[in-house]
């Protein structure tokens, strides 16, 4: 069972020993262009989780492939690189540029930033391009703000992505207790924390039954036995985003925390517990995809 | 890595601020200007507090209560216990020939400390009531001010000024002494870098305060939130 980050909520050059708590470190969505990111305010505490919209603050490729990459490929921590685009071609051109660097174990796919207004493309061409572009593992990580994501699922499936992320964050508001003007600069913000967990589970769930693809479960997770519930509805490794906030040693605690849950289960492995929410889980180590986190070469 | 779990030693009530002391633990109290994250019970985030006073054993911050988790926070009793990470950020440069402290509102909770560490300099301190210029009390040497007046006006050249207080007041002292070290604040999730929610406006890029801060250096030049989110209309995108 791998424990990752989830994109966004570590930054592996500022808190190197954090990421090296990790199976494998997931880096912040890299496009393009360079982003300076969305004006502040841009993250706003809400009962029982927070909104962000930092707005894809990123050096651009250039910058990440020259300076950043090399830099992380010290860490000796597996590497997986978040690329988003606005175009397909674009995707397929982030991904083209990553596949000869030694430093990357996985790609993910991020087809679902809750703020982007226009989707540039379907999430089955998206990763059509990408996968024509790339040998390295891709996972595709998807919104919950749809009306069938087992769906798209299927479709990105069925356009070669070995994974699945779930869940991206989800848009939500929140009001200033005066004013009663949006809190975040940019108005609404994406939600996580323990309030996206039921949203994640379901995701989870839905795919695992649609795809049998591996799931890098995430949304929510604060505990051993958050984990070990998305683990239950269909994941194969588990990743920490705003938990990692409030606590920066999250990453050990939750695997001594679902060691523990996995022990008091009585299923032995804890591969074993991948699924078992469901009334027949398919043993999917076993049988479908490549392994969730790839060994370094 | 993880947080320490620290004991509250106890809360007095200064004005409308309340001065939380947690036993240290193992807890270095850091340099001047440095802030730690403070568990707020019952929230999803910890709230980033700059350090106040470092009595022996203890360390001690001064909480504004404003919203749900300084609230939280002020309401904490004796043996009650918390997450607390840090130092964190980057704090006063101490190598100053006339030091003086300017400070307004909740902005006077790292003077304290500072003022400690630079053997009680001068220090102008600025309220808007007498109720919460009773937290002058923790600096010694303080020039009390409160609105109308403005501690701009008690200012004269030839200061080294270290600085810590709101937006407006912090923009105005700069004009003033331009080499000013100036403690900001903005929202933050983590402290530690992780989060990108605290990126401020700094010599005309947006950067991390938790990195680059809260203590800028002198001559570095922050533009106002304000100033930015009016400017910056829609952004595609979010992380």
């Amino acid at each position: 069972m791998n424990i990752l980050n989830a994109s966004g909520c570590l930054d592996a050059l500022t808190a190197p020993a954090v990421a090296r708590s990790l199976d494998a470190f997931v880096t912040k969505t890299v496009t393009p262009l360079p982003r300076e990111g969305n004006a502040p305010p841009r993250i706003a505490e809400v009962e029982h989780g927070m909104l962000n919209s930092i707005g894809l603050a990123n050096p651009g490729i250039d910058r990440f492939l020259a300076h950043t990459l090399p830099r992380l490929g010290e860490l000796e921590v597996p590497i997986w690189v978040s690329v988003g685009g606005f175009a397909v071609d674009e995707y397929a051109d982030l991904c083209d540029r990553l596949d000869d660097r030694p430093e990357v174990e996985a790609i993910e796919l991020n087809v679902s930033c809750p703020n982007v207004d226009d989707v540039p493309a379907s999430v089955g061409e998206i990763v059509a391009a990408s996968r024509a572009a790339t040998r390295k593992p891709l996972y595709s990580k998807l919104s919950p703000a749809t009306a069938d994501i087992a769906e798209v699922a299927r479709a990105a499936q069925k356009a070669g992505t070995d994974g699945l992320s779930l869940v991206n964050t989800i848009l939500g508001l929140a009001l200033d207790e005066q004013t009663l003007k949006p809190r975040l600069s940019r108005g609404a913000g994406g939600l996580s924390g323990a309030a996206l967990k039921p949203i994640a589970l379901a995701a989870v769930y839905t795919c695992y039954e649609a795809t049998g693809l591996p799931i890098v479960g995430m949304g929510g997770i604060t505990s051993g036995r958050d984990a070990l519930e998305l683990v239950a509805a269909g994941a194969a490794s588990v990743a920490l985003g705003t938990i990692l906030f409030a606590d920066p040693g999250a990453p050990a605690r939750i695997r001594a925390e679902l060691a523990s849950e996995i022990a008091n289960l009585g299923v032995g492995e804890i591969d074993n517990a991948i699924g078992v929410a469901h009334a027949e889980p398919a043993a999917i180590s076993k049988t479908a995809g490549r392994p969730a986190v790839m060994s370094v070469q | 890595m993880p947080p320490a779990r620290a004991r509250v030693a106890g809360a007095e009530q200064i004005g409308p601020y309340t001065l939380l002391r947690v036993a240290r633990g193992g807890l270095e109290p850091g340099i001047p200007g440095q802030f730690f994250m403070l568990e707020a019970p019952g929230r999803p985030l910890p709230r980033p507090m700059s350090l106040c006073l470092a009595p022996p054993g203890e360390l001690a911050f001064l909480i504004d209560p404003i919203g749900p988790g300084t609230r939280a926070l002020c309401a904490l009793q004796p043996s009650d216990r918390l997450a607390i990470f840090g130092p964190l950020g980057n704090g006063y440069d101490l190598d100053v020939k006339r030091p003086l402290l300017v400070g307004g509102g909740i902005g006077v909770a790292p003077l304290p400390y500072l003022s400690d560490a630079l053997g009680h300099p001068p220090a102008i301190l600025g309220f808007r009531s007498d109720w919460h210029a009773e937290a002058a009390h923790l600096v010694p040497n303080a020039e009390v001010i409160v609105e109308p007046t403005y501690v701009t006006e008690a200012l004269s050249p030839g200061q080294d000024v270290l600085a810590c207080g709101p937006e407006p007041m912090l923009a105005a002292v700069v004009k003033l002494e331009p080499t000013a070290q100036l403690a900001w604040e903005a929202p933050m999730a983590c402290g530690y870098g992780a989060c990108y929610g605290c990126a401020v406006q700094i010599d005309g890029e947006l950067r991390r305060l938790c990195v680059e801060g809260p203590v800028l250096s002198a001559g570095a030049e922050r533009t106002s939130d304000r100033v930015l989110a009016s400017a910056s209309g829609r952004q595609d995108g979010s992380a």
